[in-house]
């Protein structure tokens, strides 16, 4: 647990850092693009990894949906990119956000059963919970074009609920 | 139970009970879902009528009442439920329980 506690801090501490390395500048569009197409792309292959490791009904039906979910959403920003001309641009907190990814999934991956499923799905709060933190504060705020304004809001509004539904899970867990 | 045999007894069971108890003059009412929110989320209604959903995300909905019934709402499509007992019923999406609906059905 307290490992885990640990792990989200380090994991907060990174983006809220990695967001201060960009700047006094707040992310432009194509960063903020990037930065939410990774964060949809890292959960994704949290979720693959859930899907094969775990047995539990539950945590396999939430995995199924951020799989699902994500994608969606992934396809509909790619979708826009295009539209908009805009290139997606790699920056110090999408890499930072991939970086504690794959700690993540090492970690993960040395677990199993009931100890993989919670650990997995503590991390999937802790994750949305960050990822919820940045959109409000950093990625919604600082977008310019409407558009993109739009669909982070919408992304803020169903990561929400899958915060809310990890919570459920978890507590269905203990 | 798996989801798809859930599924079809819910709907045997509400197709059961539309063939007996539809009133004549029973309704269709709309709840538009949009970004993740119903609309309207509150709605009036009397036991027969037959509520629809229109999912126009590109995301998997459901209608669910806790411990009653569920309708699963596909992305882009639709989904009816026929009501059968007076009412008040609360419910949520299964995949997002941040999205939440009422409905009070009248005798
Ligand atoms: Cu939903």
């Amino acid at each position: 647990m307290t490992k885990n506690l640990k792990a989200a801090a380090t994991a907060i501490a990174l983006f809220i850092g990695a967001t201060g390395a960009l700047g006094a500048d707040k992310p432009t569009d194509p960063q903020i693009a990037h930065i939410a197409y990774t964060a949809g792309v890292l959960d994704i292959e949290a979720a693959k990894q859930a899907i094969a490791m775990s047995k539990n009904k539950a945590v396999v039906e939430f995995a199924e949906t951020m799989l699902r979910d994500h994608e969606a959403v992934n396809s509909q920003a790619l979708d826009l990119v295009k539209k908009l001309n805009v290139t997606p641009e790699d920056n110090d907190t999408s890499k930072a956000l991939s970086q504690a990814a794959e700690t993540k999934r090492q970690e993960l991956a040395k677990l199993s059963g009931a100890e993989f499923d919670r650990a997995y799905v503590e991390h999937e709060v802790a994750y949305h919970k960050q990822v919820n933190g940045a959109l409000e504060t950093m990625l919604i705020p600082a977008a310019q074009n409407g558009e993109l304004k739009s669909l982070l809001e919408t992304g803020l509004k169903l990561f929400q609920g899958h915060q809310q539904h990890a919570e459920h899970v978890a507590a269905e867990l203990k | 139970m798996s989801m798809a045999v859930y599924h079809a007894a819910v709907a045997t069971l509400l197709l059961g009970a539309a063939a007996i108890a539809a009133p004549s003059q029973a309704e269709t009412i709309k709840v538009t879902i949009d970004r993740l929110a119903y609309a309207p989320a509150e709605i009036e209604a009397k036991v027969g009528d037959e509520i629809e959903w229109i999912n126009k995300d590109s995301l998997i909905h459901t209608a669910t009442v806790k411990g009653g019934a569920q309708v699963l709402l596909p992305a882009k499509k639709s989904g009816r439920l026929r009501l059968q007992e007076p009412g008040s019923f609360d419910y949520i999406c299964r995949y997002h329980p941040n999205m939440k609906g009422r409905i009070t059905v009248r005798p």
